[in-house]
């Protein structure tokens, strides 16, 4: 395979090389956050320390930790580095509960998050023949416009369709070629589905060869079953807007792992728990700390992932290390009857049962009742009541011994399910406790 | 003998819609069931016009598959159930569903069981009389 570099310098820098420039931008992040950013220049004086203390890579476990809560206390203000009217762009991140998190950004800030998504897409194999639909929604998600540049900037013909209307989408894919695609994946299952009711053939009757997806967890068997269904490569991929949006951490086209861009951003595995750094290969939380952003640098910030290194090199050359798929956000584990539960585990097993078709629910209700509202996939009716009756059975037993948690499985027609626009909504939690 | 087969959420309108469908498409239902297993149910239809039903629900979005059943003329006389019964046991057939009607004076057993082509040899070596779809639909 041959493959294709962006940056190609950059990109596969030797360790030593990368490790002198991660730590000159550390240093200078540090004390430029030390003498513009209030927030931490409270911060560093609490624990007495002076950004010209930061020597090492490893000093940096001496700075304070941020979290999402420290950020949206800065709401609307945020951490801004430079003056008030330097930002061109503001995003907010995607806050579930209460107040967003500010997120500003520079000229120099919106052009580096162009180039690392430009990076990644071209990691893939993507060239400036390909043309890319954005089916993401456009606007505060930082999402669907970074992604843009990205495509843009290789030189794609880009098509900013939005997310939905899948008419429309597949109209826009069939007449121009489309050959990538930026997705959520819960909306890549309900289009494959789509197109099967249309009697179109993916593999077939379009060009759509490549598809990014992120946005939403989401679990390799659904990767898989994404692939399948529409006969082309998934690419994962990992970003937060407190880290420009997407493109932090990218597959390339060898699929095993995501390469994060530590030109860009420092990296550390801890113990959600402790705080204490955790060796290669063992999972904990990702810790980032930005290392060129202008506008709003952001020190050691706490992202709730969990993932881990993945050890060795990868076969494509690129020296950036590579992070495991994010196997859980701490912010998303259910506590149903005293159980800890993570919503992938749930949607791993459903996506490995050939006979679930692709849009789930889980909903929390009553005291603490959990009820799984799944699809069945249209192949899998014959019109006998029994055997969605034994189905319903197997997967509520399945999912027994995953969660250790009983939950009442309802299997629901295909296509009955609402599909959201947005990230879908796959936890209603209605309990009343 | 083929039976329309419907799967619907088991809530309040799911019948209603179902048969608005077959109702605007003109298509006459001539027997039906409706078979519930908590969340969801399998509404069964024996209708007129099998491929429009079948176009038409599937073009309406809904989860449509078609189920073979067999309809058996018995006497309307007390233990015609019971020998029919008795001789799919013997033979070790499980009946899944039945239903019967009498329409005109003749008594009909819908019948589906998993064995459907030993199931028609044994009961017409029992001396039973099958009843063809276009047969039924004439009743």
């Amino acid at each position: 395979m041959n493959t294709l570099f962006w940056d190609r310098e950059t990109e596969t820098l030797t360790r030593p090389r990368l490790e002198q420039l991660q730590l000159a931008r550390l240093q200078e992040t540090v004390r430029r956050a030390a003498l513009r950013v209030p927030f931490y220049q409270r911060a560093l004086a609490e624990i007495g320390l002076k950004p010209d203390e930061v020597r090492s890579l490893a000093d940096v476990q001496r700075l304070p930790l941020t979290t999402s809560d420290d950020l949206r206390s800065q709401y609307p203000a945020g951490l801004l580095a430079v003056p008030p009217d330097e930002p061109v762009r503001l995003h907010t991140s995607s806050g579930t509960t209460g107040k967003p998190k500010a997120i500003f950004f520079s000229k120099k800030d919106i052009d580096n998050a162009g180039e690392l998504m430009a990076r990644s897409l071209v990691a893939t194999g993507v060239t400036r023949q390909d043309v890319f639909q954005n089916m993401m929604s456009y606007g505060l998600f930082t999402g669907g416009l970074m992604m843009h540049y990205g495509a843009e900037k290789i030189g794609c013909l880009v098509i900013p369709s939005g997310p939905g209307n899948s008419e429309r989408q597949l109209m826009l894919m069939q007449d121009f070629g489309t050959t990538a695609a930026h997705i959520l994946p819960s909306y890549a299952l309900y289009f494959a589905g789509f197109l099967e009711q249309r009697g179109v053939d993916a593999r077939r009757d379009l060009a759509w060869r490549k598809a990014f997806v992120g946005a939403e967890p989401y679990t390799e068997e659904t990767r898989e079953k994404i692939q399948q269904a529409l006969g082309l490569k998934v690419f994962n991929s990992y970003g937060l807007t407190e880290m420009n949006g997407p493109g932090v951490a990218f597959e390339c086209s060898h699929q095993c792992g995501m390469h994060l861009w530590e030109d860009h951003f420092l990296l550390e595995i801890l113990d959600p728990k402790t705080g204490a750094p955790l060796p290669e290969g063992q999972c904990g939380e990702l810790v980032l700390t930005t290392l060129q952003r202008e506008a709003m640098p952001i020190l050691r910030y706490r992202t709730r992932d969990i993932t881990r290194l993945l050890p060795g090199p990868c076969p494509c050359g690129r020296t950036h290390r590579r992070v495991d798929r994010i196997t859980g956000r701490s912010d998303d584990m259910l506590i149903v009857r005293g159980v800890n539960i993570f919503p992938q585990q749930i949607e791993r097993v459903l996506m490995a049962h050939p006979q679930i078709g692709r849009n789930y629910v889980i909903v929390l209700e009553g005291l603490d009742d959990l009820t799984v509202q799944v699809e069945l996939a249209p192949a899998a009716f014959d019109g006998n009541v029994e055997h969605v009756a034994d189905l319903q059975h197997q997967l509520t037993e399945k999912l027994k011994a995953e969660l250790w948690v009983r939950p009442t499985v309802n299997l629901v027609p295909a296509g009955s399910m609402p599909v959201a626009e947005g990230k879908a909504r796959r936890v209603i939690d209605k309990r009343s406790l | 003998m083929n039976l329309v087969a419907v799967f619907a959420e088991n809530k309040p309108g799911q019948t209603a819609r179902i048969t608005k469908i077959l109702a605007d498409a003109e298509v006459n239902i001539c027997w039906v069931t409706i078979a519930n297993s908590g969340s969801f149910g399998v509404m069964k239809f024996l209708v007129d016009k099998l491929d429009v039903a079948v176009r038409q629900l599937k073009e309406k979005g809904l989860m449509v598959s078609l189920l073979e059943v067999m309809a058996v003329e018995v006497a309307d006389t007390p233990g015609a159930l019971q020998a029919v019964a008795d001789c799919l046991g013997r033979h070790h057939i499980n009946l899944a569903n039945c239903s019967g009607f009498v329409a005109h004076n003749r008594a009909i057993l819908i019948l589906e069981v998993h064995e459907l082509a030993q199931a028609r040899q044994v009961l017409q070596a029992e001396g039973l009389k099958l009843v063809s779809q276009e047969e039924m639909l004439k009743l």
